[in-house]
């Protein structure tokens, strides 16, 4: 008697156990579903295509208050073919768009560097619209160790 | 505002260069308070354009994601020496710019 009923909470105990495991993950699942339609209302991009824009930002970050940062996209950089527009957007920045560059053909290379913010572990996202007008995306997750607005939410 | 420019001290003709500036500005988020509890308002460079011999060769639209004392490095192409111009500007509407010549060699 006394034994089954300590298995039981024994079971109880381990299920539970289980579905903090899984809850996370399931977190993890939703927000994945927020971005796209984020990087949509930010860049008019319907439906960027992963590949030619690449993010160059450390894995770990120490201070969310300047977060060294590199864009590169592939392209010619010719009259017909070039970069126009770059917009990076940090998902969970209180301003989600950090900033939007415009090159042209006389960038010569579309390679940006800058330093930025960011308010907690995050993933950014770079968007690169084509003079064909095609859209390219580039994501990159960081681990922010100090986040950045510290008082944002508690003044 | 003060800025500072780097560009290489000569380039070659036709071939991308980079090109570095830092201005020193707070680039104050908005979302801060000072030490009586009041909001400090916002106030970055908002606007940063890039002018090679009176030809915009880069613009960036900056918000409060961007670091304080903002550094920026892009390419661009120079087929003869000339001069390139940079112009800003902050929500308080306070303007700047900065101006450096660049040689090419063939």
């Amino acid at each position: 008697m006394t034994r089954s009923r300590i298995a039981v909470a024994r079971r109880r105990f381990l299920q539970s156990c289980g579905a903090l495991v899984v809850w996370p993950t399931l977190a993890r699942a939703q927000e994945a579903d927020a971005l796209p339609a984020l990087v949509e209302k930010l860049t008019g991009a319907k439906a960027p295509r992963d590949g030619k824009v690449t993010l160059d930002i450390p894995r770990i970050a120490d201070n969310g208050n300047a977060v060294p940062l590199k864009v590169k996209i592939e392209s010619a950089m010719t009259a017909q073919d070039h970069v126009k527009t770059v917009h990076l957007i940090a998902e969970k920045n209180p301003r989600p768009l950090v900033a939007a560059f415009f090159l042209g053909p006389h960038s010569g290379k579309a390679e940006i560097d800058t330093r930025i913010r960011l308010n907690g572990t995050q993933r950014v996202v770079a968007v690169a619209t084509m003079a064909d007008g095609s859209q390219w995306r580039g994501i990159a997750e960081v681990d922010v160790a100090e986040s950045a607005c510290y008082d944002a939410t508690n003044p | 505002m003060t800025a500072r420019v780097l560009v290489p001290k000569e380039v070659k003709r036709g071939a991308p260069f980079p090109v570095r500036i830092a201005i020193q500005h707070v680039m104050e988020t908005g979302f801060r308070y000072d030490l009586f509890g009041k909001p400090i308002p916002k106030n970055v460079v908002n606007t940063l354009v890039c002018r090679y011999d009176g030809v915009e060769v880069f613009r960036a639209e900056m918000g409060s994601g961007i670091a304080a004392n903002p550094y920026l490095q892009f390419y661009t192409v120079a087929g003869k020496s000339g001069e390139l111009e940079f112009s800003w500007v902050d929500d308080a509407g306070v303007e700047g710019s900065e101006r450096v010549m660049v040689t090419v060699v063939p």
